[in-house]
């Protein structure tokens, strides 16, 4: 692998790794926000 | 012995694995569960009914990603879909394949675990007959293929009804019962002006199969049950007069183009406009239609 395919290699794996990262952030939160709505609904009902 | 070095193959980019699940086409598919969440006699809790959008979409992206990892030879052979990520050389079919089955597990179980059952088990079937009973079984072997596939864009409202209630009812059913017989009018007006895309790719449409003359005449009778399907949740008392005015006004817009398109007969070089129309209509004409379903909902 030449150094320039070496980068692009480098540079696409870590914009795959952000974006994973964010989305796990985001279910991170989404399984919270649902835990929550649960709880209320339990208490409601 | 040394060996010369091999080059690893780049992996595919994120956006190509957000082009996999057809974005465009989601957009219908949830705006339609949407409409099916809230036309239903229930209030969900905005946590809940966003989880079961999300579930929808996701659920559809999957589907759509299995799709163009099944007909990767199909899409490489057609100009509309020859530069998305498999047929482009973009991303491996491992890959694809992979994403497709984690993202179809993951929508099902977040849907049965975060809303309920019942939708789970309607999104389960919805992908399964996407990519089965559509994508694998008759897309490649009938002129039938987007007649009864067409049942598995037609899940949505099922699901987001019953993501509100736990169940299924008539009106979603209705809706189920729009949406599939208004696939086959809105499909074969695409196909007659794209007729050589899927004549190359092998594909047989009903203009490549049977000719145009045959296509116009069924893009006409598919318009009858449809607009009967689509009324009728009015005269059965399942909505009010607004859904009911919308629907007969957007029924007759879609009676006269689909008319024009049935009886027309073209030359060699013709522009097919009254087709494109009724197809961009045909889109226009689902988005109204369910959105008159909410707003009627509302208002009642």
């Amino acid at each position: 692998m030449t150094p320039k395919n070496q980068d692009e290699y480098r540079a696409r794996q870590k914009s795959r790794a952000l974006v994973m990262a964010i989305l796990l952030g985001v279910f991170a939160v989404l399984m919270f926000a649902i835990t929550i709505a649960k709880i209320k609904a339990g208490m409601d009902g | 012995m040394a060996t010369a070095p091999h080059p690893l193959p780049l992996p595919a980019e994120w956006r190509d694995f957000l082009a996999l699940t057809k974005p465009r086409v989601m957009t219908l598919v949830v705006f339609t569960g949407l409409c099916g969440m809230l036309a239903a006699p229930v209030r969900v809790d905005p946590v809940i009914g966003f989880t079961a959008i999300l579930c929808i979409a996701l659920g559809a992206g999957a589907a759509g990603a299995l799709n163009q990892w099944y007909e990767a030879d199909i899409d490489a052979a057609m100009k509309r879909t020859a530069k998305r990520p498999l047929p482009d050389g973009r991303m491996d079919r491992q890959s694809a394949l992979h994403f497709g089955v984690g993202l179809s597990a993951f929508s099902v179980l977040l849907m049965g675990l975060a809303v309920n059952l019942a939708a789970a088990a309607i999104l389960t079937v919805s992908i399964l007959f996407y990519v089965l009973v559509y994508t694998v079984w008759l897309k490649r072997r009938t002129p039938q293929n987007i007649v009864i596939g067409g049942a598995a864009g037609a899940f949505p409202p099922l699901i987001g009804w019953a993501a509100a209630t736990g169940n299924v009812a008539l009106l979603p059913v209705l809706l189920f019962a729009t949406v599939f017989l208004w696939t086959p009018p809105h499909f074969w007006a695409l196909a007659l002006f794209v007729r050589t895309d899927y004549a190359n790719a092998g594909v047989p449409m009903l203009p490549v199969v049977a000719g145009e003359r045959v296509t116009r005449r069924q893009i006409g009778l598919y318009t009858i049950p449809m607009a009967v399907v689509a009324v009728a949740p009015w005269p059965l008392g399942l909505t009010g007069p607004v859904y009911g005015i919308a629907s007969l006004a957007l029924n007759a817009v879609f009676g006269v183009l689909a008319l024009r398109v049935a009886t027309r007969t073209t030359g060699a070089d013709d522009a097919m406009l009254p087709e494109k129309r009724l197809f961009r209509f045909s889109l226009f004409y689902l988005a109204l239609l369910f959105a008159a379903v909410v707003v009627d909902r509302w208002l009642a």
